[in-house]
């Protein structure tokens, strides 16, 4: 559960103060899919961050299942990314000279899990994602942009989080392989119930989750379920 | 994260890019095999000299006279040019200075010397049987001077092997045969093994004859020796021996000022201690040049760490994304600069090593590797590794990951 209290964010750049979250409150209930959606600059960027445990708030509470992270120090916060966190970035962010699998298991190695468990969890989670098996031991720079994007999903499922960040995940995809991986994200929410905010500036990307918060000018306009929801079918 | 998953993504990032990883070990390449080559060439030379050395006699005291003076003459005949020396002085020595292995006066001289037509010109020296043990002689064939053949006045001769070359002809046998040295005939009852040459003079050119005969038939005065050589029982000692000899000697002259004594005393250690701070110093030098070029190395090690960490920013910033922390990027990185240096540091000991053994195949110079260079390249490979990937390591582990995500 993600539990945001009040949260500001000012950056000082010599003496220009900027705010780029003025007083931000809600709550993500587990197994919730959640789209976090405004124009650039509205500070949808900052709030992923500190919602990814990227960065800490300059005030504020932001609790996620219970621990509050606003305070930790760095590598207190790489652990809560380590093992409460999963990212899946605009531009996919895979190492280009590993296999398919050893992407996946990357979380793993830092999570110090036992090296036989990695490839177990690792094809679990790709198939989750799902990838087709005989792509597991390819590199990246031989799958297409939504196989990619896949793989890069199941990187963010591999630690088994409590919240998969989800950062314009088809901003570099075109519409069709979008709502591919928009429809795998559907499906992780509604079968394995996993909790997903998806961050996007685009209408049509936010409202294919159940509810969407609009954010504008580093506060929160609008928060509910008015959509009507974007329902992809299942492409199995 | 396990050493086992550190030295895969090393594996990986090292392999990544083969040109540049090859050419940076270069630098490390050439500076470890020119540390390794120059520092054994510096020991070959070192062994080389002090063996040369050595084979003059072992722990040897060189007593040789000075410059004779008579009262109130202001005229020096030359050193060495005084009968100073007499047998007395070497048996006073071996009776009353403690720590004397043995003692061997000596008389020598060059002479023409013939045999059977063919003649050479060579140093002769009347020996007793002391010789052997104080300039470690031996002989090959026959049998060195005894006590009796002094006793005896005997005229026989032990020759070096290239005295019997140029009298007899090349390993011919020369037991047996009788030579003429100043006219009178010595028969030859020994040959020396081989000890090759020791600076300009060959130890292998010499004829050794009874130090009786020598006095007698040809210097015609037995009251003096021209040298007397001394073993000391051991290297610790040579020192206390020297100054015994210096202080009975002087005692036995009559002579009160150590300036004015008319003897020198030559100790080995001395000889072998200047010539091997000679050739270590040498040895620091070639080191020391070959170590500029290590750190030249190291410093194409730190370029390279610095231009991968700034090439791979992203890849940093998703790590830590996934739950890196500063120590998994730090040790990553560091890990991969002591791994080019390390694998560097072990081509470099094999070229360096073969250069050594090329150098000692040739025949310029029997080179000498320690097993303590050799670690001591692995050591220094390594840390320069640390030294030059720390400042790139914790560059990478300090990175923001948001920042590191964003860059381009």
């Amino acid at each position: 559960m993600i539990e945001i209290k009040n949260i500001k964010k000012t950056y000082i750049t010599g003496d220009v103060e900027t705010h780029a979250l003025r007083g931000v409150s809600f709550t993500v209930e587990d197994g919730e899919f959640v789209a976090i959606m405004g124009p650039s600059g509205s500070g949808k960027s900052t709030l992923m961050h500190l919602l990814g445990a990227l960065d800490t708030p300059t005030s504020g509470i932001y609790k996620l299942d219970g621990h509050d992270v606003s305070k930790f120090s760095d590598d207190e916060l790489a652990e809560i990314r380590r093992n409460r966190i999963g990212f899946v970035f605009q531009s996919f962010n895979l190492l280009p000279r590993a296999t398919v699998l050893r992407n996946v298991m990357l979380p793993l190695i830092y999570a110090n899990v036992p090296t036989e468990e990695r490839e177990r969890l690792a094809r679990i989670a790709l198939k989750n994602a799902g990838l087709d098996e005989d792509r597991f031991n390819h590199k990246s720079n031989q799958l297409s942009g939504g196989q990619i994007q896949r793989v890069a999903i199941a990187r963010a499922l591999v630690n088994n989080p409590s919240l998969i960040l989800a950062d314009e995940p088809t901003g570099n995809l075109d519409t069709q392989t979008g709502n591919i991986v928009l429809g795998t994200f559907q499906r992780l929410n509604e079968d394995l119930k996993r909790t997903i905010i998806l961050i996007t500036h685009e209408k049509d990307v936010a409202e294919h989750a159940d509810r969407i918060i609009h954010i504008r000018d580093g506060e929160i306009v609008e928060d509910g379920r008015k959509h009507t929801k974007r329902v992809i079918k299942h492409e199995q | 994260m396990t050493i086992r998953d550190t030295l895969h993504e090393t594996f990986s990032a090292l392999t990544a890019n083969k040109v540049r990883t090859s050419l940076t070990m270069l630098g490390i390449i050439i500076g470890i095999s020119s540390v390794i080559t120059m520092v054994s060439i510096g020991q070959g030379a070192q062994g080389a000299i002090q063996s040369s050395i050595q084979s003059i006699g072992s722990n040897l005291i060189i007593i040789y006279p000075g410059a004779q003076r008579g009262p109130g003459y202001q005229v020096s005949t030359g050193r060495g040019s005084s009968h100073t020396l007499t047998p007395g002085d070497a048996s006073a020595m071996e009776q009353n200075v403690a720590n004397i292995a043995a003692v061997s006066p000596e008389s020598s001289g060059r002479y023409q010397v013939t045999a059977k037509g063919t003649n050479t010109n060579t140093s002769v020296t009347g020996v007793t049987s002391a010789y052997t043990a104080v300039h470690n002689v031996q002989v090959s064939d026959g049998a060195f001077i005894t006590d009796s053949d002094n006793t005896n006045l005997r005229k026989i001769a032990v020759i070096g092997p290239t005295t019997r070359d140029d009298l007899f002809g090349a390993g011919s046998d020369a037991i047996g045969q009788v030579i003429r040295i100043k006219g009178l005939q010595f028969t030859v009852v020994g040959i020396t093994v081989s000890k090759g040459s020791s600076g300009f003079n060959n130890q292998d050119d010499a004829i050794y004859i009874p130090l009786s005969a020598a006095q007698l038939f040809l210097v015609g005065d037995s009251s003096y020796v021209s040298t007397i050589s001394v073993s000391a029982v051991s290297a610790d000692v040579m020192t206390q021996v020297q100054n015994d000899i210096t202080t009975m000697l002087l005692d036995r002259h009559h002579i009160s000022d150590p300036t004015q004594a008319d003897f020198n005393v030559l100790n080995q250690a001395s000889i072998v201690s200047a010539a091997s701070s000679v050739t270590s110093t040498f040895t620091l030098l070639l080191g020391a040049v070959a170590g500029i070029s290590l750190v030249v190395g190291g410093i194409g090690i730190m370029n390279m760490m610095l231009t991968t960490v700034t090439e791979r920013t992203r890849e940093i910033g998703l790590r830590k994304a996934i739950g890196a922390k500063r120590r998994d990027i730090n040790i990553q990185f560091l890990t991969e600069a002591v791994a080019l240096t390390v694998i560097g540091g072990a081509i470099g000991v094999a070229l360096g090593w073969g250069a050594a053994y090329a150098v000692t195949k040739l025949g310029l110079l029997q080179t000498s590797i320690s097993m303590s260079s050799v670690l001591l390249a692995f050591g220094v490979s390594a840390a320069i590794g640390i030294v030059f990937g720390y400042y790139p390591a914790r560059r990478a582990s300090r990175l923001n990951p948001i920042e590191a995500l964003r860059y381009e």
